[in-house]
């Protein structure tokens, strides 16, 4: 009787953090097009519901009663299995993230290599759809994408290196607690902006979204997707999106802890800081989306291999230099 | 414990399935998703013995890399026309030895292992470094690899490192005619050797790109 009530508590505890974030991802969407609209003096969507907000559902709803569409010569199973493995990649991330002390679902020891395995695989969905649409366009979209993901995930290890070096552990919750006193922000901003920036690449945002990009390949890899599956893909994409700048600001930003420690600060409670720490990550990575063109291909590899991963690595020397001399390594 | 033995069968038959499905299927693409599966369902298995390090190192490195880049090459093979060759050409009779003789090699390493599980209390007691169960298994593996076996870790690294090497160097291409961007050249044009001002006579016309 008790492991029954144990199990059903896990359930209710995983409906409480995934209902939310599917909530959030919905009303992000609609944060996405209005900061977007904003930027080029439009009004973005404003009709439906105040200022808009109810734009994202009643998208939803359209998908859901559209027809779905499966190709004839595509292969079937890994066709409707792709946007399933998008969307359950990017939901299952969710389980370690920490929104104070007490509630995280997963305290695991290893939670930031559970984060960076979870947003390694993300890359199936993406090359299973775009091959088993079997259309040139999707396939050419996919395989852009594998590329461009494998190539700045390689940029973002290095960076959690760099982090992980100044905390001395892997979980989550020790990582936020290690900047108690300075936000990782300040000793290493340069790898904060190779991580935002390789963050936007690993999500396919503008201006790394040559996977989708509308001008050369129709959709990529979801050109021949329809209805509910192509919904599950877009919305999988943004859950993607929101955790990397949840990643972003418990790497960087120091998660729910507040800026300050005086008394209108720590009043205020600890997931609100974090929430409001991934709102303005977002907020960035939209302003970016409205105001930088695509980049080319070659420019893109250049810069994930031949300038980011250099720099990243010589960064790691210094800050295991740096900690070594002064003796600040933790665990000491 | 029930829980947990039934969660380690489920895991173990999923491994075994889908590791046989690899060699079974007769898509190629099919067999490295099966493959991938196959990758999941150890990692699982690590998690579920405690070495949470290693199950998670095996999905980053072997799911998140290695199988990309298999499927990567998978997908673009021309699927359909190789596997008519492959079938149906007289030459197939010619690997049936080479695989034979790695697969007799890969069975009796096997046996050689799983009979050895029977002196496993025995081979416990000739290892070298003591296991320390107070720390986290990611501690202790980089205590060990970092400080007591810090130069067999150098030593492989360079070995990797000499096969990456060898591997672009079998690989490159010096191609001709390839145009490239050079960023600093293109900042420093000015307006100077960017533009000419030609006076163009009347039926001459100018010769352009010289």
């Amino acid at each position: 009787m008790a492991e029954l009530f144990i199990f059903f508590e896990q359930i209710y505890r995983i409906l409480f953090l995934l209902i939310p974030v599917l909530v959030s991802v919905a009303m992000i969407v609609w944060l996405d097009r209005r900061v977007w609209a904003f930027v080029q003096k439009r009004r973005g969507p404003n009709v439906v519901g105040p200022f808009g907000l109810f734009q994202t559902l009643a998208d939803a709803l359209k998908y859901i009663f559209k027809e779905i569409i499966i190709p004839a010569s595509s292969n079937k199973v890994i066709f409707i299995l792709a946007p399933i493995v998008t969307m359950t990649l990017a939901l299952i991330a969710w389980a370690v993230i920490p929104f104070s002390e007490t509630f995280v679902l997963a305290d695991i020891n290893v939670g930031i290599l559970y984060l960076f395995a979870v947003s390694s695989l993300g890359v199936y969905g993406i090359i299973m759809g775009g091959w088993a649409s079997n259309s040139k366009y999707p396939f050419l979209g996919a395989i852009r994408s594998a590329a461009q993901m494998v190539s700045y995930e390689v940029s973002i290890g290095v960076i959690i290196i760099n982090v992980l070096l100044c905390v001395g552990s892997l979980n989550l919750s020790d990582i936020v607690l290690a900047q108690k006193d300075l936000w990782f922000v300040i000793p290493l901003f340069p790898m904060f902006i190779i991580f935002f920036i390789s963050a936007l690449a690993e999500t396919n945002r503008p201006p790394f979204d040559l996977p989708e990009a509308e001008a050369e390949l129709v959709a990529g890899y979801q050109t021949e997707y329809s209805g509910m599956m192509y919904a599950m893909f877009w919305l999988g994409e943004y859950a993607n999106i929101l955790l990397m700048c949840a990643m972003g600001s418990i790497l960087f930003l120091g998660g729910w802890l507040s800026p300050i420690d005086l008394f209108p600060f720590n009043v205020i409670p600890a997931p609100i800081w974090l929430i409001l720490k991934i709102l303005f990550l977002f907020i960035l990575f939209a302003l970016i989306k409205a105001i930088v063109p695509r980049y080319r291909y070659d420019q893109l590899m250049k810069l994930g291999w031949k300038i980011f991963l250099p720099f990243s690595l010589i960064y790691v020397v210094l800050t295991a230099s740096f900690l070594m001399y002064f003796d600040l390594l933790p665990g000491n | 414990m029930i829980a947990h033995a039934i969660v380690f069968y489920i895991f173990s038959l999923i491994a075994i399935v889908s590791a046989i499905m690899v060699t079974v299927s007769k898509n190629t693409v099919n067999s490295v998703f099966f493959l991938i599966l196959d990758f999941i369902s150890i990692s699982c298995l690590f998690i579920m013995i405690g070495a949470e390090f290693l199950g998670m190192i095996m999905l980053i490195v072997y799911v998140g890399a290695v199988a990309v880049l298999f499927l990567f090459v998978v997908m673009m093979l021309n699927v359909a026309q190789q596997k008519n060759e492959w079938f149906n050409s007289s030459g197939r009779s010619s690997h049936i030895p080479v695989g034979l003789l790695v697969s007799i090699i890969i069975f009796f390493e096997l046996i050689i292992v799983i009979g050895g599980w029977k002196y496993k209390p025995d081979l416990l007691d000739s290892i070298a470094i003591e296991i320390n169960t107070d720390l986290t298994n990611t501690q202790s593996l980089g205590s060990v690899i970092y400080t007591d076996y810090i130069h067999l870790f150098q030593l492989s690294g360079m070995v990797l490192l000499v096969a990456m090497i060898g591997a672009i160097v079998l690989t490159f291409r010096q191609r001709s005619g390839v145009k490239r961007q050079s960023y600093f050249k293109q900042i420093s044009r000015d307006r100077k050797d960017g533009i000419e001002l030609v006076d163009v006579e009347n039926n001459k016309g100018v010769k352009i790109d010289v």
